[in-house]
């Protein structure tokens, strides 16, 4: 470890506002080193599952738990060590060859990255998973297909810390596309429905659509750079070096049209709100916290480029951020199935990240998917809890839980108040942080927008929470509080949704480093985004008063008790609630547009090319095949060899049948033929001699 | 006189003798054959001794073997017949075709 | 030809060699087995004929006495024992004669022919007086008395033979009785 005191004097500088800069980095020693470990565990954990697990007492989930206990408690030691000062450590080993592109020569290798984004990562992920695993042992009891379920977890835990440590390109996509796996065999957990397999195949199409522009993106950036690494790209971009440039605009958008996929951007939001059809747990770790983040992140990682080479693409990333952030918000208003509100209310999030990071906001985009990790895991669970206990998603089934089931209660409340941004919980200083990016970077109208979905984003949130746990329970019995095993996580989840906000308060550096803003702004090419050195109390403002209204007119609407759930949730806006209940008819959209045509017309015409034209043809080599092989047998084998060896052997035969006629016993012919043949014999001796 | 017209003669009558042989049904009949051709043997030789006139007769000499070879011949082939005529009462040498395929 | 008719000899060869021809055509094509027998008698005698005009008198007396004596009886125990149908009766011949006349008239061809060919014109002559049989006497014990052994011993096989066959078929019983006596 480096003298603390000497860094002392540029640690402070760094503190202050001024536009980032690299951050003096160290090779973090042993735990850096190995810190490729981290990516292993949860496959090794998987593979573990899958053979021993339906043997274990808790079939499986201690591999999980444990793989993941050791994971957060590496990322911890890491999180800290990067905190007190800054941590570089790449390692890549080469796999194979991809080819020659000029110049260059493309390679395929495979490593980990430690530096202070992809820390924050790992210590995040492995944190919300850990709780998350813990959650599901109780949540996911008596399940029919546990083992396998925790399997899938590991598997997801694991590609996300490879996409996450990923320090290329390439081993990026292997993440990418393993987490999509896990999405796709989670979400469809429960495939016996087959509404929940569609879910799932919706989720990894939607995603695979975007990952076109994804895997052109990488190509076209591989060939222009002569190689995959990140530290190539964002050197590259820093340096503004000349071949990149031509191609960044396009690249970056490309590479954004594949973190729209992942994290549902408008219009690739379409597989979220169904994906909630996996089982809770899932929708918490996935689809909250981690997998829809890996967009974001991939904004982050490649930050330099847009920074400073495809500025251009941005102008096409905040609209699309923005009214993601927006119009998706408001599709919480109408939902009646509690994890469809807190999916659309994680689109919107990720709306508000996704802008953030647009507009040039590489911290506070960060921070935010940081605290909403914590509050919509929280959020999740908490709804988990409460589905398990009235075993139904639908609000319309809920109602005056506050009374039997306290602990989801409160900290389901405390999660809401961080999503609405009030302050001093963590939800507060995040979403502070991005209007203040906006504003910063001139784009005030959006600021605007964002203020306003802060505003929907509180009415809707107070809407569950009135819906759910006030009033009075209209159903059957008395519903009970969940288990320890699954209260506890939703405790320790609400721990940081309320304290994280202290990690970026602006102007209040915590260690040697700084804030967050300088954890995550430790990598090798400065990020250039803007830090703020106080914060700007008139936005914050905006933020809270907006949030408190919305809280407010929420409390008032659904706050109250009424004889049914369908009369408190009575409040309708003409036109625009249907239009949302309708979720703009895109779905109708796709479905018309692209999925029937694909299924019918389509989906017959190559069904035809198989059946007539490739089947004919395999079957007609089949058939040729089996008719020469006839022919060989029949007409070569058969009547020429065989007929060749039988006529031998039969006329043998024949000439015996003949020649034994010429026994006939009779002694007289005998005596003749002595005769004749004398007389031939004399004669020919007379003639020839 | 002409050798040759003994000789001419003893050729039809083996001549004759093979065509008995073959021809005849009965047993004795082909027995009959082939005395005549023994004869027609008798008269070559006779004839050839008569044109040679060698020291010691020769000819004749070997005229008197085959007479007697011809009688024994014939009473062992009677005897043959007879045991045959036994077994079968039928002297028809065609029926004898036992060996046959 | 003239000068052939010319000699009594031929004139007498011929008196002797028709009949032959006739009787031995007819020993092999009567349907009568007997009279085949008795033809065949006048075959002989003819030949013996033959002979003395060949001054062997004393083949042409054996002939006679062992031919004609002795064989032609046997012949004709013969047709008795085995009944052969005196007189007339379902052909002693085969039905189809066609193979024996092409191999007979095969046979007289090719020897009247090589008898032609290999003497031709050639003359008998000086047949002098019969041959003695004291020269055939010697001849036999001294040239030939190999073969006159040999003759013996057909003879006595034959006569063995001959007794063999034509005794009874004894039972076991009888053939113990036989051979104890």
């Amino acid at each position: 470890m480096v003298n603390l005191l000497a860094l002392v004097p540029t640690i402070l500088a760094t503190a202050e506002g001024e536009e980032g800069h690299a951050v003096e980095l160290v090779s973090g020693g042993v735990f850096a080193d190995w810190a490729g470990i981290m990516l292993v565990l949860p496959f090794l954990a998987f593979a573990g599952i899958i053979f021993y697990g339906t043997r274990m007492k808790h079939l499986g989930a201690e591999l999980a738990i444990g793989a993941m206990a050791v994971n957060l408690a590496w990322a911890s030691v890491l999180f800290v060590s990067n905190m007190v000062e800054g941590i570089f450590h790449e390692f890549s080993v080469e796999i194979a060859d991809i080819g020659v592109v000029g110049d260059h020569n493309l390679v395929f290798e495979l490593g980990f990255i430690v530096d202070g984004l992809s820390i924050m990562m790992y210590w995040l992920v492995a944190f919300v998973s850990l709780l998350v695993f813990i959650y599901a042992v109780g949540y996911m009891h008596g399940d029919v297909r546990v083992t396998w379920f925790f399997a899938s977890l590991s598997l997801f835990a694991g590609s996300m810390l490879v996409l996450v440590g990923a320090p290329n390109m390439v081993q990026l996509i292997i993440g990418w596309e393993g987490v999509g796996l896990a999405s796709y065999l989670l979400i469809g957990h429960y495939w016996e429905e087959k509404e929940n397999s569609a879910a799932a195949i919706k989720a990894f199409l939607t995603n695979k659509v975007a990952d076109v522009g994804l895997v052109i993106g990488v190509i076209v950036l591989g060939i222009t750079l002569g190689g995959f690494r990140f530290s190539t790209l964002n050197q590259a971009a820093a340096d503004h070096a000349e071949g990149l440039a031509g191609v960044a605009v396009a690249a970056g958008f490309l590479l954004f049209i594949g973190a729209m996929g992942k994290s549902a951007q408008f219009p690739f939001h379409i597989w979220l709100p169904d994906a909630m059809a996996g089982p809770t747990p899932v929708s918490a770790l996935m689809h909250a916290a981690t997998m829809v983040t890996a967009g974001i992140y991939l904004m982050a990682r490649t930050f330099p480029l847009y920074q400073n080479l495809a500025m251009d693409a941005r102008d096409w990333m905040i609209p699309i951020g923005v009214i993601t952030l927006f119009a998706m918000g408001l599709l919480a208003l109408v939902a009646d199935d509690i994890k469809k509100v807190l999916a659309y209310s994680t689109v919107s999030q990720l709306g508000y990240m996704m802008t953030a990071v647009a507009a040039g906001g590489y911290t506070a985009g960060l921070f935010h998917l940081f605290t909403h990790a914590f509050f919509k895991a929280l959020l999740f669970l908490a709804a988990g809890s409460v589905i398990h206990a009235v075993h139904s998603n639908n609000m319309s089934d809920m109602g005056g839980l506050k009374k039997d089931m306290p602990y989801t209660y409160w900290t389901f409340v405390i999660g809401s108040l961080s999503l609405a941004g009030v302050i001093p919980l963590a939800g507060f200083w995040s979403k502070d942080e991005i209007l203040a990016t906006l504003n910063h970077e001139g784009y005030v109208a959006f600021m605007w927008v964002a203020v306003l979905g802060a505003f929907v984003t509180a009415f809707y949130m107070t809407r569950a929470v009135g819906l759910t746990f006030h009033g009075s329970y209209k159903g059957d019995g008395r519903p009970h509080e969940s288990p320890k095993i699954m209260y506890v996580p939703l405790v320790a989840l609400a721990v940081p949704s309320v304290v994280a906000g202290v990690f970026n308060i602006p102007g209040v550096s915590l260690g040697p480093i700084g804030n967050f803003t300088d954890w995550v702004g430790a990598r090798v090419v400065a990020m250039g985004d803007h830090h703020p050195e106080a914060i700007e109390w008139n936005l914050a403002a905006y933020g809270l008063i907006a949030a408190i209204a919305g809280i407010a007119l929420g409390w008032l609407l659904y706050g109250r008790d009424a004889e049914t759930q369908q009369a408190r949730d009575s409040f309708e806006l003409p036109g625009l609630y249907p239009l949302l209940r309708h979720k703009y008819y895109i779905d109708d959209l796709v479905l018309a547009g692209l999925v029937n045509p694909i299924k019918g017309p389509i989906a017959r015409a190559t069904d035809w090319i198989n059946t007539y034209v490739i089947d004919t043809i395999v079957n007609a080599v089949g058939f040729l095949t089996a008719a020469v092989g006839r022919l060989v047998y029949g007409g070569l084998d058969q009547r020429g060899i065989d007929a060749g060896f039988n006529a031998l052997a039969g006329s043998a035969g024949e000439a015996g049948r003949a020649l034994r006629l010429l026994q006939t016993g009779k002694v007289q012919q005998y005596a003749g033929a002595f005769v004749i043949g004398a007389v031939l014999l004399v004669a020919g001796f007379v003639i020839f001699t | 006189m002409i050798l040759n017209q003994f000789l001419v003669l003893a050729s039809l009558l083996f001549a004759l003798g093979v065509y008995g042989l073959l021809a005849r049904r009965n047993a004795v009949a082909v027995l009959l054959s082939v005395e005549l051709m023994l004869a027609a043997v008798n008269i070559n030789l006779v004839a050839f001794e008569a044109t040679l006139r060698s020291t010691f007769a020769t000819g004749q000499i070997f005229s008197i073997f085959v007479i007697t070879v011809a009688a024994a011949e014939v009473g062992i082939g009677l005897g043959i017949v007879l045991m045959i005529f036994r077994n079968r009462t039928s002297g028809n040498v065609d029926e004898l075709d036992l060996m046959k395929w | 030809m003239t000068d052939w008719m010319t000699e009594p000899a031929n004139w007498a060869f011929l008196v002797v060699a028709i009949p032959i021809v006739i009787s031995a055509f007819r020993v092999v094509t009567t349907r009568n087995i007997v009279h085949a027998v008795l033809f065949l008698v006048l075959a002989l005698a003819g030949s013996a004929a033959l002979f003395i005009l060949l001054s062997a008198e004393f083949v042409a007396w054996v002939l006679v006495l062992v031919y004609i004596g002795a064989v032609v009886v046997l012949f004709l125990f013969g047709i008795m024992i085995t009944r052969a149908p005196i007189g007339y009766e379902t052909s002693l011949d085969h039905a189809n004669r066609l193979p024996a006349v092409l191999a007979a008239a095969a046979t007289f061809l090719l020897t009247s022919w090589l008898s032609i060919e290999a003497f031709g014109d050639r003359e008998i002559s000086n047949v002098g007086s019969p041959t003695p049989t004291e020269i055939i006497g010697v001849g036999i014990i001294e040239r030939f008395v190999i073969p006159f052994e040999a003759v013996g011993f057909i003879l006595l096989a034959a006569l063995i033979g001959g007794v063999t066959l034509a005794r009874k078929d004894l039972t076991p019983a009888e053939e113990d009785e036989a051979s104890s006596v």
